[in-house]
């Protein structure tokens, strides 16, 4: 056993390090880290993701033959923790690791060749239609309805916790195209161009003033055949395949680390008149610390597991969980290091273009943005009751 | 980058948990709670046959030159089975301290009877008012002509009751006075002037407390050279407790069978327990505070050898988060098993306590986390 890396993986840490300072704007940097939401907005995201593409990186897991690095897993690792330390960009991951494995698994010949090159170079920006208003842990009770006309389907219904879908020219989405003896059955998966009549998009502000997601309507709209990936009715086995992917890109760790630090630092700053002194303060940052050790460490023996190709099983719940329960843990410490200046709300976005002074530090901007909007890590991609049912499923075998 | 276990490490997995599933049941495990030795001189002269004793001892003393890793896998197979024998005690911490700071002639004197099995050793550290701050020691060693007299009280000594040689902790005073270095003595349990309070230990297994009254040693006993003898006792409890942390991720994972096979079969309502949801997910957050310990238990494992700063914080990480696993996982086993889980016709209650020994010895999740929030901020991964 070994933690440390081989001569040829401490190679590959400096040249991801190397391309990192080369492409990595201080505007990006700094818009990374005034951004209180999931995701970076395009303006950044993209230049980043085609930063990436220029070098070939475009998407890490992605089989070579449609682009991908051929990156062992623990290059993969090596490259998302250097991403993590230098603060590079949140990449939408509807494109590159939602919908792509999703098209490469299971797409045609011509959605591959039509549909992946556009992921990597960023020129599609997708969203994803999976919850409803009436279906959201119990994402296959979903009602949106493909009715065949033709070469067409007419889409009616509304999706939901659209992320980026004002941002998004292209959406896959789970619909219904019949009605099987089980609530799974009968669930199509296709792709939606967002600019085809029909469509129209409401925003929703989360409680930290953010607008990411929103609530998307169809209207009638059509959609090809042909834009059908897979089977017709076989929707929810590829819609699964990619919420595994959602929940278990297993490398968490280091961008928690990262937050972490940041809090530490306002912890250990002046402005907050030292909160590390605190005796609580102090143990809390390592209690949080030392959950983020544990973090990393499982995600070590997942990527040992998987270099050896074994199958790491369904530990990607119990990651997906803990990520989002430590994510929340790092944003409430956050809240309690700044004491006082918890009060003041910037409600102008983004935050990295304000045109004015605003009431805070910029260190502590996102503070309670991030905290407020952090409470939805334990809801999407399967609540944290979802995911414990997994676990005692899966692992347990009840 | 590997943390796979190699063919060796494997093999040595295999073993133990042979043994411990073959040799070490309930039956056994029932008369060794009652049983004045608290162990089986039988089960360590296997010990001793499977090459167990000699795992972390250098070659050239006898051993195998094994490491943390290796302990690490063998404690976890001990604590599936609650094994009682002195192990920490001898191994962990007595052979560790002999090896890091004896002379050759020391280490040739003891460590190849340690290997065989015919030497027992304990470490006689911790006094009442240092509660667990391993650089408070009241005990004096005064230089004479003749050696070295010892004086003072030590507390919670694991297995001392068994040991061949205790090693003893000391401020040493020289003829100028105070030193400010702290000393280890090598001495031998029928040492007049040393008094030994023994009594069973919770969760198996024995300690006592120990009075030193003028306990006349001979110049040799001072373990090495006579340097500052701190940085080795940190070392060697940093190293005490990733192993203890392997033990009680063993005892988590067999309470957490034991708990999911009960809520199986025990029936109420007309359904088995395990069919309510609110029993799946505490048995779901079980089984994520055992993967969670078992992380954390390697973790220091694999430190064990880093720097001193590193080390440490990755020991007391790990004995913090691991004793607070322990105490969830512990406590709801109890709770899982009903009014039985409360009584001793069931093991569960065994387990626990031993998790509750180990949540307290050299210090708890409190301790730890201060500890660890002392020793520095935010560090680098990897």
């Amino acid at each position: 056993m070994d933690l440390s890396f081989n001569a040829e993986e401490r190679a590959f840490q400096s040249e991801v390090r190397g391309f990192i300072a080369k492409n990595l704007t201080d505007e990006m940097k700094r818009a990374t880290a005034l951004t209180p939401s999931v995701f970076s907005d395009p303006d950044i995201g993209m230049a980043w993701q085609r930063a990436l593409h220029g070098r070939g990186w475009g998407a890490p897991g992605w089989p070579v033959e449609h682009g991908g690095p051929d990156w062992t897993p623990a290059q993969r690792w090596i490259f998302e923790t250097e991403c993590a330390r230098a603060g590079v960009p949140n990449v939408n991951v509807m494109g590159v690791k939602m919908v792509g494995p999703v098209i490469i698994g299971f797409g045609s010949p011509e959605q591959k060749n039509f549909y992946l090159p556009r992921i990597l170079s960023g020129e599609d920006y997708w969203c994803q239609g999976y919850s409803e208003p009436g279906s959201g842990s119990d994402l296959s009770s979903l009602k949106t309805r493909a009715v065949r006309d033709g070469d067409d389907y007419i889409v009616n219904g509304t999706k939901i916790w659209t992320t980026h879908a004002h941002h998004a020219n292209r959406m896959f989405a789970l619909v219904r195209t019949s009605d099987g003896p089980r609530q799974q059955d009968g669930i199509s998966f296709i792709l939606i161009d967002m600019k085809t009549p029909g469509i129209t998009t409401r925003p929703i502000l989360t409680i930290g003033g953010d607008h990411e997601v929103n609530q998307v309507f169809f209207d009638d709209v059509r959609v090809p055949v042909a834009n059908r990936v897979g089977e017709e009715g076989k929707g929810w086995t590829y819609g699964k395949y990619l919420l595994e992917f959602e929940r278990g890109s297993g490398i968490a760790s280091a961008k928690l680390r990262e937050g972490l630090r940041a809090i530490t630092e306002l912890a250990e700053s002046d402005l907050t008149g030292r909160a590390i002194d605190s005796p609580d303060i102090a143990t809390r940052i390592s209690e949080v610390e030392v959950d983020i050790d544990a973090l990393e460490m499982t995600e070590l023996r997942v990527l040992s597991a998987l270099q050896t190709g074994q199958n790491p099983g369904a530990v990607s719940s119990i990651l997906k969980l803990r990520n989002s329960e430590i994510r929340q843990a790092v944003t409430r410490l956050g809240v309690d290091v700044i004491g006082h200046d918890a009060l003041a709300v910037e409600p102008m976005r983004p935050l990295y273009k304000l045109n004015h002074e605003p009431a805070l530090p910029e260190d502590m901007l996102t503070v309670v943005p991030e905290y407020l909007n952090g409470r939805a890590y334990t809801i999407f991609g399967g609540t944290s009751e979802i995911q414990r049912d997994i676990i005692a499923k899966m692992m347990l075998g009840i | 980058m590997d943390l796979n276990l190699s063919d060796e490490q494997r093999l040595l997995r295999e073993s133990a948990e042979r043994f411990v599933a073959e040799s070490y049941d309930a039956d056994h495990r029932r008369k060794m709670a009652n049983d004045p030795l608290g162990f089986s001189p039988v089960v360590w002269k296997q010990f001793a046959e499977l090459g167990w004793l000699a795992l972390p001892i250098a070659e050239e003393f006898g051993g195998l030159g094994g490491g943390p890793i290796e302990i690490g896998i063998l404690m976890e197979a001990f604590g599936r089975g609650l094994v009682s024998e002195p192990y920490v005690a001898t191994i962990v911490l007595g052979a560790a301290l002999i090896d890091r700071c004896g002379s050759t002639a020391q280490k040739q004197a003891s460590l190849p009877k340690v290997a065989d099995g015919s030497f027992k050793l304990a470490f006689a550290h911790s006094e009442r008012v240092a509660r667990f701050d391993l650089a408070k020691v009241a005990t004096v060693a005064n230089k004479t002509a003749q050696g070295w007299r010892l004086a003072g009280s030590k507390i919670a000594v694991l297995d001392g009751h068994a040991a061949d040689e205790i090693i003893v902790s000391a401020h040493l005073h020289d003829h100028h006075g105070p030193s400010g270095r702290l000393g280890l003595f090598l001495v031998p349990a029928t040492a007049p002037g040393l008094v030994l309070t023994d009594y069973p230990r919770l969760g198996g297994g024995r300690a006592c407390d120990i009075e030193l009254s003028g306990v006349q040693l001979p110049e040799d006993a001072l373990l090495g050279n006579g340097k500052n003898a701190l940085p080795a006792i940190e070392w060697a409890v940093d190293r005490a407790m990733a192993a203890l942390g392997a033990e009680a991720v063993g005892i988590m994972q067999t309470l957490l069978e034991t708990t999911l096979e009960y809520t199986k079969i025990r029936k109420q309502f007309g359904r088995p327990l395990s069919a309510n949801q609110v029993i799946r997910h505490r048995l779901a957050d079980m089984a994520i505070q055992v993967d969670e310990a078992r992380s954390m238990a390697l973790r220091a494992a694999l430190k064990a050898d880093n720097a001193p700063g590193e080390r440490a914080r990755a020991a007391s990480g790990a004995k913090a988060k691991i004793g607070k696993c322990a105490r969830f996982v512990g406590e709801q086993s109890i709770q899982l098993h009903g009014g039985m889980g409360v009584t001793e016709e069931l093991e569960v209650g065994a387990y626990f306590k031993r998790l509750v020994a180990f949540d307290t010895l050299f210090g708890g999740t409190a301790h730890h986390y201060a500890r660890h929030a002392q020793l520095g901020r935010v560090t680098q991964p990897g």
